[in-house]
């Protein structure tokens, strides 16, 4: 019975349909499903046939976007039910994104947070012109593990240094790698900096999420 | 007749103005400017200060747009008319603000110095195909926070051409135009015969950063040309459909000729833009997109429709060095932006979505800008009888080459290209080495730059630029700027 209901859930995640997601996920919560099985079974395979379907040139980005929508919809009332019994969602790493203060190009930053979302991550996005202190911030508050900083100016790259400094300064950077990313970045720069890496596209960013978190081996 | 393209009939242009409008009422634009806000209140506008957001009625944009001028002329470094912005004048300058350079000699993309500068604004300077120089890209060898000046403060050094360029921060741009006064000799003079003018760029959808916003109304106050770089990216920063994106960009701009002309009425400002479409497998957003140019031509007609001088970014490819593609994508936009009768079309010498600038393509664009700009010359009458009066007297076995008509008109009616085009037999271009395009067009850039005439630049004009720009450089921690060609030290 309860298979049925996940494949439905998944079905729904592929789809992108939000409204259908989150009364499948409710009525799975009323009849007392493991919250973290529902993730599994539903949600998390539902995301991985979107996946696929993607790389293989089948979807393209809005059916990704969709069933990341969708996903996050069903999380809101998956997360709560978690917290009470107790359980902790294995994820591969919780990252705290954004674009650098005195840069509001959004579309790149968005993008690498909704693949990263997609493969596992847990995905805090800060949005565009992000003070320095709420990169520092969020990573306290959320215990991330990664932190993303996008700047696509040359005249906002130096901040990318500036978070790195300032993590350092709140005895974070132990914590946390650091990946950098936008047009005029290199992995020089990120070298130059003291970031652990750099990519340059959405795909590689995730490449780089998994390696820097050690879930390749 | 010069020959012309619409994408839109007119009912779809009416209907593209209609959204427009309703869109500046409904949801409003969101601008991060206390002064514009209060420019709109005070003529107006519902202004909510607080969510920043001004819903503008439909007449205070009517207004802004009749007190733009139609039209605007950009004046060279002697004092002559050098473009016109009006009308369907179609005129070209290379892309602007790259952060990297296709280095002809490695082939790498790498990060631009002084040297490149020099080298990319002498060799503009030899290229008539460009009407106006852009501050093509930004040099790695100086404070970021002077990037943007610099690049203006060299092409005044090395280029009598009028500038497209653009400001990175609010302060910069007092800086610049302090330049262009030098180079003017006068505040009046600047005014009377504007040399440059400025891209800005609202943030899709309909909203302008504090930045932008700021440098529009300081251009309409200084009376510094403002061009509007609205860029709809359709389906991630605006609707995927072409219509959809051209309504966000008709609202786009029609926010920013408002807040312009509430700043300076009369002060002359541009209907241009750098949309793309989202390429919905990777996210990037390619310029050489057919699409893209149809975003541009649809827009363009409805600044015309609009009574407003035009821009757009085109003739740049996505394409990561000069080869087949880089061709296509540069050769189909430009045609496309010249049917349109777009008046400044930027972009000529871009790779990589607007990253990479190349001098080599500079040089093989050109030769595509000379020919989009024959056709735009378009097939005249040359003789009362067109040709039945010649062919009869030349009669059935005659030739046309010993003709004295031939000899009067072939240099008329045919561009002749330069040697970056083929049109050898195969043996004489094997016996030539069997070069590429891209071989041919790195030499012509040494060739072009062994040809270059330095602007005649006054000694003082030259140490007024000179001291501006490091006066700058000092403000950011740079106690000298990087040597110049020629430079005593
Ligand atoms: C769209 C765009 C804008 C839009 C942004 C809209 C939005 N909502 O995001 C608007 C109009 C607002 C804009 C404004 C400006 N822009 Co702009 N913009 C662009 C453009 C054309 C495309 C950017 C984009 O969205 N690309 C698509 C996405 C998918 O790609 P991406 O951002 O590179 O992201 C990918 C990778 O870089 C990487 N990545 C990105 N971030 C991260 C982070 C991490 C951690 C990792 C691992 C990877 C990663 O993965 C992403 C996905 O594949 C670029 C050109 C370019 N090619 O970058 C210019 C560009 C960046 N802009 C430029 C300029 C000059 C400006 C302005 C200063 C112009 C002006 N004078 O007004 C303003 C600055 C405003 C500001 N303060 O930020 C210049 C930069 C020049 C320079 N030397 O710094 C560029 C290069 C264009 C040019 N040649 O002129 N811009």
């Amino acid at each position: 019975m309860s298979q049925e209901l996940y494949t439905q859930l998944a079905q729904a995640v592929i789809d992108g349909d939000e409204k259908v997601a989150m009364s499948l996920t409710k009525e799975a919560l009323t009849r007392g499903l493991n919250p973290l099985e529902i993730i599994k079974e539903g949600l998390t395979s539902g995301m991985e046939v979107v996946g696929e379907k993607f790389s293989r040139g089948e979807y393209f980005l809005p059916h990704l976007v969709m069933a990341g929508n969708t996903m996050k919809a069903s999380l809101t009332w998956l997360e709560p039910a978690l917290k009470t019994s107790g359980m902790v969602r294995e994820t591969l790493g919780t990252v705290v994104m954004g674009t650098v203060a005195g840069d509001i190009h959004e579309i790149g930053k968005s993008l690498v947070g909704t693949m990263l979302a997609a493969n596992g991550f847990v995905v805090h996005d800060l949005g565009v012109d992000v003070p320095t202190s709420k990169f520092i911030e969020t990573v306290r508050e959320t215990g991330a593990n990664l932190v993303g900083l996008s700047a696509l100016l040359t005249t906002t790259m130096s901040v990318q240094r500036t978070v790195i400094e300032e993590l350092t300064e709140a005895g974070l950077r132990d914590q946390v790698k650091v990946m950098v990313g936008g047009a005029p970045v290199s992995p020089q720069w990120a070298q130059q900096i003291g970031a652990d890496g750099y990519a340059e596209d959405a795909a590689g960013a995730v490449t780089l999420a998994r390696r820097l978190v050690g879930a390749d081996g | 007749m010069q020959p012309k393209i619409n994408l839109l009939d007119d009912v779809l242009v009416e209907r593209i103005v209609a959204e427009g409008f309703e869109l500046l009422q409904d949801p409003g634009v969101k601008i991060h400017s206390d002064e514009a806000l209060s420019l709109l209140a005070d003529a107006g506008a519902d202004v909510d200060l607080r969510a920043k957001v001004a819903r503008i009625p439909q007449p205070l944009v009517e207004k802004a747009l009749a007190t733009a001028p139609s039209g605007f002329a950009l004046y060279d470094g002697e004092g002559n008319v050098a473009v016109r912005y009006e009308g369907d004048h179609v005129q070209f300058d290379p892309g602007s603000a790259a952060v990297n350079i296709l280095d002809g000699e490695t082939g790498q993309h790498r990060k631009p110095v002084t040297a490149d500068y020099v080298r990319y604004a002498q060799l503009t300077e030899t290229l008539p195909a460009y009407d106006a120089i852009s501050t093509a890209f930004v040099c790695s060898d100086v404070a970021e926070e002077i990037g943007d000046l610099y690049r203006l403060y060299l092409s005044l050094l090395y280029s009598k051409k009028p500038v497209v360029t653009g400001a990175f921060r609010i302060d910069t741009l007092h800086v610049m135009k302090d330049l262009l006064v030098a180079d003017a000799g006068s505040p009046e003079a600047l005014a009377a015969r504007p040399r440059a003018v400025f891209d800005v760029c609202p943030s899709p959808p309909l909203l302008w950063s504090e930045l932008t916003c700021q440098n529009l109304i300081d251009c309409a106050r200084y009376r510094i040309p403002a061009e509007i770089v609205s860029m709809p990216l359709a389906g991630s920063a605006a609707p995927v459909t072409l219509a959809g994106a051209v309504v966000q960009h008709t609202a786009e701009c029609m926010s920013g000729v408002t807040i312009h002309q509430l700043a300076n009425p009369g002060a002359p400002i541009v209907w241009g833009g750098a949309p793309a479409i989202t390429d919905m497998r990777f996210g990037s957003t390619p310029m050489g997109a057919i699409e893209t140019g149809m975003i541009d031509a649809a827009y363009a007609q409805v600044g015309k429709r609009l009574g407003m001088p035009t821009h757009a970014y085109l003739v740049a490819s996505d394409s990561k060095l000069i080869d087949a593609q880089a061709g296509f994508e540069s050769g189909m936009s430009a045609l496309m932006g010249a049917l349109a009768g777009i008046n400044m079309i930027s972009g000529a010498g871009m790779l990589d979505f607007l990253r990479a600038q190349s001098l080599e393509k500079l040089v093989v664009d050109a030769e595509i800008i000379a020919m989009v700009k024959r056709l735009l010359r378009g097939i005249e009458a040359r003789d009362d009888s067109l040709g039945a009066a010649l062919i009869r007297a030349v009669g059935h076995h005659g030739e046309f080459l010993g003709q004295k008509h031939t000899l009067t008109w072939f240099a008329q009616e045919q561009h002749i290209p330069s040697d970056v085009v083929d049109r050898n037999s195969l043996t004489t271009w094997q016996n030539a080495g069997s070069k590429t395009t891209v071989d041919r067009a790195h030499e012509q850039v040494k060739s072009l730059l062994a040809t270059y005439q330095p602007r005649p630049l006054p000694d003082e004009v030259r140490r007024a630029l000179r001291d501006i720009a490091e006066r700058a450089a000092r403000q950011f921690g740079m106690e000298r700027l990087p040597p110049l060609p020629g430079d005593a030290d």
